[in-house]
């Protein structure tokens, strides 16, 4: 008896260490795509998720193979999390043909359709909408799919916001929207653009059950998009989790950070997500040293895909 | 031959559409319970339920949205659009993600959707409502741009609109709907993509569409009681452009007048004149010239509203300048 629970309790010390491991991947691959747009690989507008990994981690983890994601522009987090290769997404970045859009998106634009990701969406808000319309789909065929939903704090002043809102909650679409509140659209803060700061009351006010959520704890954001996505499945109901989180980095790679102080920052960084999952789990450094390794060879593995790859013929492109 | 409105032939289409496919659905701002602000989906609620005719909120973005997000997920949704004045609230959907997504996904992603909506002016409804706006979707790489302009094109058009696997836009001049016409046959591919000659004719081409079409072939009528033959040529689809039938008859009339509801600057018929020039600048006898709107909001007088438009009497005095 004890013995099983002592085996109970290291398969979970286990997966909570993949959920880390997750976490950890998306941070290094960021850091990795900053260091190469400095060297001139990645160009474009590069927007990186720093500080906003638990809410893609612990979402996913939450969500099915058969439900369908829409995004944003910041969504290498998202892709990650999903399960696209990381050697698409590096190809993509750099804009060759095996990227996972073929090199016509960049980083603002990944998608996989064969995960059911169906892109990020570079127009604030502009994704929401088509995430009606594929739960709508869902809906129709009696699927039982949910399609989950991100975007940020900016998109929440948006008219598209509100008219999906709407009609997810006026014809009960499947649809769990996962507000990203990281304080800032750009450089405008959170209470400098909404009237009523508290987003997911705001949500309620549409008739959908909406729930506000620690971002930056991969735990409480686990239990949220759980609970989000069994009312979803019974109720046959949209549901909205507001996930409260902060990105350490600039907005995209032109961003001087005139709006916000250091010292702000800096007490953001305390509550890192990985280090508050790494110290609940009191993850040991031969542990740390593993993780950092093997990831790094992946990453290195996924520069040396999107180095490989070939640039699509012109001709290819356009015909 | 059977006979028919153009109303009664779009809802036909529309009829036949929802009937054969089960992944075929309308929705759009009082599609349903009202009729369609036009009427042309009249008695389809009841036929086909509420979920297959979905009535939509006053929200254009999101429900044009769905409608792509929709046939991403593989249904063929028909959105109608009230009139092409409120689908300026949908611009955002329709430019940034329905002409975008194939392209931007590496071609994953396929939008085999239909946004219908009607367009124009001429009925009194003043500036805000008078739109001709089709142009500027022509312009759009990644979407194609139809615009029948008789009863058997809004009959059979939308079929052919539907086989397409990527976004096609529909605009139905909304002076046209009482019009009375014959069905004619299911036509035989290809179909959609090509421009009719409407009026063979020897001596200039009227090149057009929509609901500018009546107009011309009236003034192809009256200046042929005086011995002139205008060739009139309805383009069908304004994206893409049949260049090989505009081209094919100013080679063999040597003149052309372009006839366009849009306002000039900017214009369709702007592009128009611009292909020909290219393509057939030395078998031209004579500028090219285009009758168009004039540059003014649309007013709602009628003697205003009537001299702002493309008129019968337009077309004829411009063809016989082009003559001279
Ligand atoms: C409709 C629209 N307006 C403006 C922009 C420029 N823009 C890009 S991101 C952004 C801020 C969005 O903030 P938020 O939604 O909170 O997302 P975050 O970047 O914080 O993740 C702005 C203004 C845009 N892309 N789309
Ligand atoms: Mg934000």
């Amino acid at each position: 008896m004890a013995n099983e629970e002592a085996i109970n309790r290291r398969a979970e010390r286990e997966g909570e260490i993949e959920l880390f491991r997750e976490m950890l991947r998306i941070r290094r691959f960021e850091e990795k795509c900053a260091e190469l747009y400095g060297a001139g690989l990645i160009r474009g507008f590069l927007h990186l998720c720093n500080g906003e990994e638990a809410i893609a981690v612990g979402a996913m983890h939450e969500l099915t193979n058969e439900d369908a994601i829409v995004s944003t522009y910041r969504e290498h987090g998202h892709a990650l999390a999903r399960g696209l290769p990381m050697g698409g997404v590096m190809a993509e970045l750099y804009g060759k043909a095996n990227g996972c859009s073929g090199g016509r998106g960049g980083s603002m634009h990944l998608f996989d359709l064969t995960r059911r990701f169906y892109g990020g969406y570079a127009i604030v808000g502009g994704g929401l909408p088509i995430a009606i319309g594929l739960a709508l789909a869902e809906r129709m065929r009696r699927g039982r799919s949910i399609t989950a939903c991100f975007f940020g704090d900016g998109a929440v002043a948006e008219g598209e916001f509100h008219e999906s809102m709407n009609l997810a909650a006026l014809w009960g679409l499947p649809v769990l929207f996962i507000c990203e509140n990281n304080l800032y659209a750009m450089g405008t803060a959170l209470h400098r653009h909404q009237a009523r700061t508290d987003i997911a009351a705001r949500a309620s006010g549409y008739g959908m059950e909406a729930i506000a959520v620690d971002g930056m704890n991969i735990s409480a954001v686990r239990e949220a998009v759980r609970e989000a996505t069994a009312a979803i499945r019974r109720d046959s109901r949209p549901f909205f989790v507001e996930a409260r989180t902060y990105r350490f980095r600039a907005h995209s790679m032109y961003d001087a950070e005139l709006y916000r102080d250091r010292a702000e920052v800096e007490n953001w960084k305390q509550r890192c997500p990985l280090a508050l999952h790494s110290a609940r789990l009191a993850i040991t450094e031969a542990e740390m040293a593993g993780l950092e390794s093997s990831i790094a060879s992946e990453i290195n593995e996924a520069i040396s895909f999107a180095e490989a790859g070939e640039w699509e013929p012109v001709s290819a492109a356009f015909a | 031959m059977a006979m028919s409105t153009y109303r009664e032939a779009v809802r036909a289409g529309l009829r036949e559409a929802l009937a054969g496919d089960a992944r075929v659905f309308l929705m759009g701002e009082d599609v349903g319970r009202y009729g369609g602000a036009y009427g042309c989906s009249r008695g389809l609620l009841e036929e086909f339920g509420e979920e297959r005719v979905r009535d939509t909120p006053l929200s254009e973005s999101a429900f044009v949205g769905a409608g792509i997000g929709a046939a991403i997920a593989g249904m063929r949704p028909i959105v109608e659009v009230m009139t092409i004045n409120f689908s300026l609230l949908a611009l955002d959907q329709i430019v940034n993600n329905a002409a975008t997504l194939r392209h931007m996904s590496g071609g994953q992603l396929r939008i085999p959707l239909v946004i219908r909506m009607a367009t124009g002016a001429g009925r009194q409804l003043a500036a805000q409502h008078s739109h001709s706006l089709e142009g500027w979707y022509a312009h759009i790489p990644g979407i194609r741009v139809l615009a029948p302009a008789t009863v058997a094109d809004a009959r059979w058009m939308l079929g052919r609109a539907l086989e397409d696997p990527d976004p096609v836009m529909i605009f139905e001049h909304a002076a046209l709907y009482p019009l009375e016409g014959e069905i004619g046959e299911r036509p035989a591919a290809p179909g959609i993509e090509r421009a009719a000659v409407r009026r063979e004719g020897s001596d200039l081409s009227l090149i057009t569409y929509g609901g500018s079409l009546g107009k011309s072939l009236e003034a192809a009528e009256i200046l042929a009681s005086e011995g002139i033959a205008i060739e009139t040529i309805d383009l069908r689809s304004l994206r893409p452009l049949d260049e090989e039938t505009i081209i094919g008859s100013v080679c063999r009339t040597h003149r052309a007048v372009i006839v366009d509801e849009g306002w000039r600057s900017g214009s369709l018929a702007g592009e128009i004149s611009a292909r020909i020039m290219e393509s057939a600048f030395d078998e031209l006898d004579a500028p090219v010239r285009r009758v168009c709107s004039i540059e003014s909001p649309i007013p709602y007088a009628k003697h205003l509203e009537e001299a702002a438009l493309p008129s019968v009497a337009g077309i004829v005095a411009t063809a016989r300048e082009v003559l001279r």
